[in-house]
């Protein structure tokens, strides 16, 4: 008789299921996984070293890089980390915009991880469907910064400029003709908020029809009901947060728990799962994104009603306005200063953390007193959460692992760092 | 200081006493340090104390601190800094240690105590050299297989010291020394304090 041997194979880091530049090491008896050993930092840039040698506000567009599918969060809890070593207090205004963003962002990370899994696992339809949402946030991302996605909105002391009041439209070409242009620029009339509002309202079917895809689908839910179990013990051992801990049933939301900015004001609700398998996981994102548009909505409607200044008027912080520059010495000075020097943050350490849609972001900031970071960790939710990886797949058929990794929702920017 | 941060910090005086090196309440957050060698029972009392209990770890960071400040740096080189997470009392901790040894630092690992310290302290050995005794499998993490060195150390410098290329010669992909100038475009200055205040100076 054959002996049986176990037999090692190499899942990535080209494979389309590895979300990037994951090498997963997988050891395997038949078709069981058993042992899961990931190899991560193909993708580290030394973006914590890199800050080190650059101002503080030089830093921010890093921070889009991190994770790329949730941009505005990183910035957050960046800026969070400079703004409690220097004691400034952010404008209501921008803590509202800041709040808006942070709920657009987690709607465009979990249509891209809903969409992605899907596609992993066999549900080619979803990722068209998600894309096409994410598209319309996207263009938001563009109208208030200028970019689609490596945004640098937030700054220390509030957010770079004031929503615009106006969206841009599309025009005719040769791919696009006049009645579908007409019909994308519906909604573009108005002011960014028209737009937005828009958007909520529309959101709610859009998921519908997520549901309707996925929630009860057969094929969705073998693939997903009692994969990747997580007991709440063990996620919490394991150092998870945001949605994977959730969906062990743990109640545990920094927006609820530890608000920041203006969340306690906010209405909403934290979904919670029950098994915590990757069906419970993909029900609480769902419900997550349906949440975020609540919260959305709440901000528009407060930013409609409450015109204001957008980043705090302390010029050793912010810049001044070009107009005070160009006709104030005290001005044109801190404009200087800031601007060939940079900010100067106070010797202390902070850890300030925001809920990102992966989880826990947080930003452990070390300052002498100097311009420049002495020390910046980041801590990435999807570090914590793949270092689980083999003790979550051991057992599971290798096909299943896709599905774990899915779940775990993983961007190698912030793992790698 | 809020109620809150007061508890907790009269708490950990109260099971630690003397073994705290210091206790220090700033900005919202409280961090204590402790000696290397409490540092495992420290950890552990931590997650286990019915008062205290931080039963997650969210984040270990190695830390270089030869470089702090103008003057030169008197005190130990290496620590390493865990946050740490209570659910169940909605606290936040942060726990300092530094290494004995300069030239070696070794510190007690606590995969033992949460499991999620596993890959913090690979990052921390990878890119500080810190040693975590005890650990099960103390690989590099982050950089490249066969790196020589640990990159986040202060005296590394940004660019490194080996680039890589393909050579169409050897058909392979070659390592060779870095061939671009450092370069240094905002000076890192630390300014003394109330500089460019009004009234001063």
């Amino acid at each position: 008789m054959a002996e049986i041997r176990n037999y090692t194979i190499n899942f990535g880091p080209q494979h389309p299921s590895a979300h990037g530049v994951l090498r997963l090491v997988l050891e395997l008896d038949g078709e069981v996984v058993e042992r899961a050993d990931p190899h991560i930092g193909l993708l580290h840039r030394g973006t914590e070293k890199l800050a080190e040698t650059r101002t503080w506000v030089q830093s921010v567009p890093y921070m889009d890089r991190l994770d790329y599918v949730s941009m505005m969060c990183n910035e957050h809890a960046y800026c969070m980390a400079i703004e409690r070593l220097l004691g400034v207090e952010v404008p209501e205004r921008a803590q509202y915009i800041r709040v808006m963003f942070d709920e657009i962002t987690r709607i465009l990370n979990h249509l891209l991880n809903i969409g992605t899994h899907a596609l992993d696992i066999g549900a080619m339809t979803m990722v068209l469907y998600t894309f096409r949402e994410r598209e319309d946030l996207m263009d938001v991302y563009e109208a208030v910064s200028g970019a689609r996605m490596h945004a640098a909105y937030y700054r220390p002391g509030g957010v770079y400029r004031d929503l615009p009041d106006r969206m841009p439209k599309y025009e005719v070409n040769k791919f696009r003709n006049e009645k579908t242009v007409r019909e994308l620029n519906a909604a573009r009339d108005g002011s960014m908020l028209d737009f937005i509002e828009d958007f909520t309202n529309r959101f709610p079917t859009y998921c519908d029809e997520y549901e309707t895809l996925l929630t009860d689908n057969r094929i969705w839910k073998q693939r997903t009901v009692g994969i990747g179990v997580v007991s709440p013990e063990q996620a919490l051992a394991w150092g998870f947060t945001g949605p994977m801990l959730r969906g062990s049933g743990i109640a545990w939301d920094l927006r609820k728990k530890q608000p920041y900015e203006v969340y306690d004001r906010m209405d909403f609700d934290v979904p919670i799962g029950k098994n915590g398998d990757c069906y419970d996981r993909y029900l609480c994102r769902m419900e997550e994104m349906r949440q975020s548009n609540r919260i959305v909505k709440q901000c528009v409607d407060w930013l409609r009603k409450n015109p204001g200044p957008v980043i705090t008027d302390n010029h050793k912080v912010a810049p001044p306005s070009r107009e005070d520059m160009k006709s104030n010495m005290e001005e044109l000075i801190h404009h200087f200063k800031l601007f060939t020097e940079g900010i100067h943050v106070p010797k202390g350490e902070v850890y300030a953390a925001v809920e990102h849609p992966k989880g826990e972001f947080g930003v452990y900031a070390v300052s002498d007193g100097a311009n420049k970071p002495y020390r910046l960790k980041l801590r990435a939710p999807g570090f914590a959460h793949l270092a689980a990886m083999d003790d979550i797949a051991r057992g599971h058929m290798i096909a299943d692992v896709v599905a774990i990794i899915g779940t775990m929702d993983v961007v190698f920017g912030e793992i790698d760092r | 200081m809020s109620a809150k941060l007061e508890r907790l910090s009269q708490k950990l005086c109260d099971v630690f006493g003397e073994t705290l090196q210091s206790l220090v309440v700033d900005c919202g957050e409280v961090t204590i340090e402790v000696a290397a060698a409490d540092y495992l029972n420290v950890a552990r009392t931590l997650r286990d104390h019915e008062d205290l209990h931080f039963e997650q770890l969210i984040d270990i960071s190695g830390l270089d601190y030869s470089t702090y400040g103008n003057e030169s740096w008197e005190g130990k080189r290496f620590a390493s800094a865990a946050h740490l997470t209570s659910v169940r009392h909605n606290w936040r901790l942060r726990l300092r240690v530094f290494a004995d040894d300069d030239a070696f630092p070794v510190l007690d690992s606590v995969v033992d105590v949460w499991p999620s310290a596993n890959w913090f302290e690979r990052e921390s050995f990878d890119l500080y050299g810190i040693m975590y005794a005890g650990h099960p499998d103390l690989r590099r993490i982050l950089t490249d297989y066969g790196f020589v060195g640990h990159p986040f150390r202060k005296d590394f410098p940004i660019s490194g010291y080996v680039e890589m290329r393909y050579d169409p010669e050897q058909g392979r992909v070659v390592y060779q020394p870095v061939t671009i100038e450092p370069r240094e475009n905002t000076p890192r200055i630390v300014r003394e304090e109330n500089y460019g205040d009004v009234g001063h100076g």
